[in-house]
């Protein structure tokens, strides 16, 4: 069955979610791909949204695995289109005028409050994230090592994702 | 104007680039070079390309720019792109940059894709994944909080944020209606009439 114009849909409205950030599209995302349209499991979003972490460039390019487990390449190309399409198009057209509006006193007011609002939804994102990922002990010791790492140094985060994977294999391996 | 003469008049216009100059190809290869190798988060490697190396935008208008992509939908990386690419040659600009910063992410989560399908399953993959997985979330907490350090502007944005994560997690509201009723809460809070005393940018 073609899926391509589902996930054109269900991905060009998870675009216009991305405020702040791709994490804050991440509750819904799941609900969308996970539980209404199954084109992929939890524990599956989970993994390749951090394995995406590794990759350069936009940050959110998971996205075209889901598009391509569930329609190919033909999905892939589908999913990578809806999702940045929209949002392209509202900054070419915002951007120019948004610049323009340096002197409207609103615009501070709003980006002011929609900052706290932006931040939030990344932290939802990253609870709703958290309930799949974090189980234990070891777990938890990874998140809070690289937060805590950051913190403290400066340090590529792509590196630290990296150590991850060594400290999971190393730790969840049988045997 | 060009005379062989005049060497020393023409030295100190080094730094000052004709925009119109920028070719649609430059401003593809510039982004597809930056979305290539931009590991662990795309903001310094844009500072630097952009910037410090081709000079196509001053550090102002970066910030400006980055300040813009980060109050619209969309991603810093993508929205940075058209915003860039439309300043230095319009619509074909913009289309040329995110077309760059996006094509080499895509294409190696794609392969990541179909070698995840054939070894997803196997215990030194979900083992690895599970690491993975929890240094993600770590990430992100790390910028959550280097977000709200810089980002916010009064205490009391901290109950927003925090009605925020309550409506989406636990209310399971839609993040539209979150950004709608809990936005503009926050932003009748900002109103650009309340007490004067924080004028200092």
């Amino acid at each position: 069955m073609n899926q391509s114009p589902i996930l054109a849909r269900v991905f060009a409205y998870l675009s216009l979610l991305t405020v702040g950030g791709g994490m804050a599209a991440f509750p819904e995302m799941k609900i969308l791909t996970v539980d209404v349209h199954h084109w992929l499991t939890f524990p599956q979003l989970i993994h390749i949204y951090s394995v995406g972490q590794m990759a350069p460039g936009p940050n959110m390019m998971m996205i075209v695995v889901i598009g391509q487990w569930a329609g190919g390449l033909l999905g892939g190309l589908t999913t990578l289109i809806a999702f940045f399409g929209p949002t392209a198009v509202l900054a070419y057209v915002v951007g120019h005028a948004w610049k323009r509006l340096e002197r409207w006193p609103w615009r501070r007011s709003i980006q002011e409050g929609l900052a706290p609002v932006s931040i939030g939804l990344l932290l939802a994102g990253c609870f709703t994230m958290a309930k799949g990922a974090i189980f234990g002990l070891e777990t938890g010791a990874i998140a809070v090592g690289v937060l805590l790492m950051l913190l403290q140094y400066k340090i590529n985060p792509a590196l630290l994702v990296v150590a991850g994977a060594i400290v999971g294999a190393l730790s969840f391996m049988p045997k | 104007m060009t005379n062989a003469g005049t060497k020393d008049a023409i030295a100190p216009t080094q730094p000052v680039i004709p925009k119109t100059t920028v070719s649609v190809r430059e401003i593809f290869l510039a982004f597809l070079a930056i979305g290539a190798t931009s590991f662990g988060g795309v903001v310094p490697y844009l500072r630097d390309g952009l910037v410090t190396k081709r000079c196509w935008i001053d550090d102002k208008e970066f910030v400006e720019m980055l300040s813009i992509s980060q109050s619209l939908p969309g991603l810093n990386a993508t929205n940075m792109a058209i915003l860039v690419g439309q300043k230095l040659h319009g619509r074909s600009g913009s289309f040329a940059g995110i077309l760059g910063m996006c094509l080499p992410g895509a294409a190696l989560m794609y392969v990541v894709g179909i070698f995840y399908h054939l070894h997803g399953d196997h215990t030194w993959t979900t083992a690895a994944l599970k690491g993975v997985a929890a240094a993600a979330v770590g990430l992100i907490l790390y910028t959550v909080v280097n977000l709200s350090q810089k980002a916010l502007s009064h205490k009391f944005d901290f109950v927003f944020m925090a009605a925020t994560v309550l409506t989406v997690n636990r209310l399971h509201w839609s993040v539209p209606r979150a950004l709608l009723i809990v936005g503009a809460l926050a932003i009748l809070f900002h109103h650009p009439y309340r007490k004067p005393k924080t004028t200092a940018p």
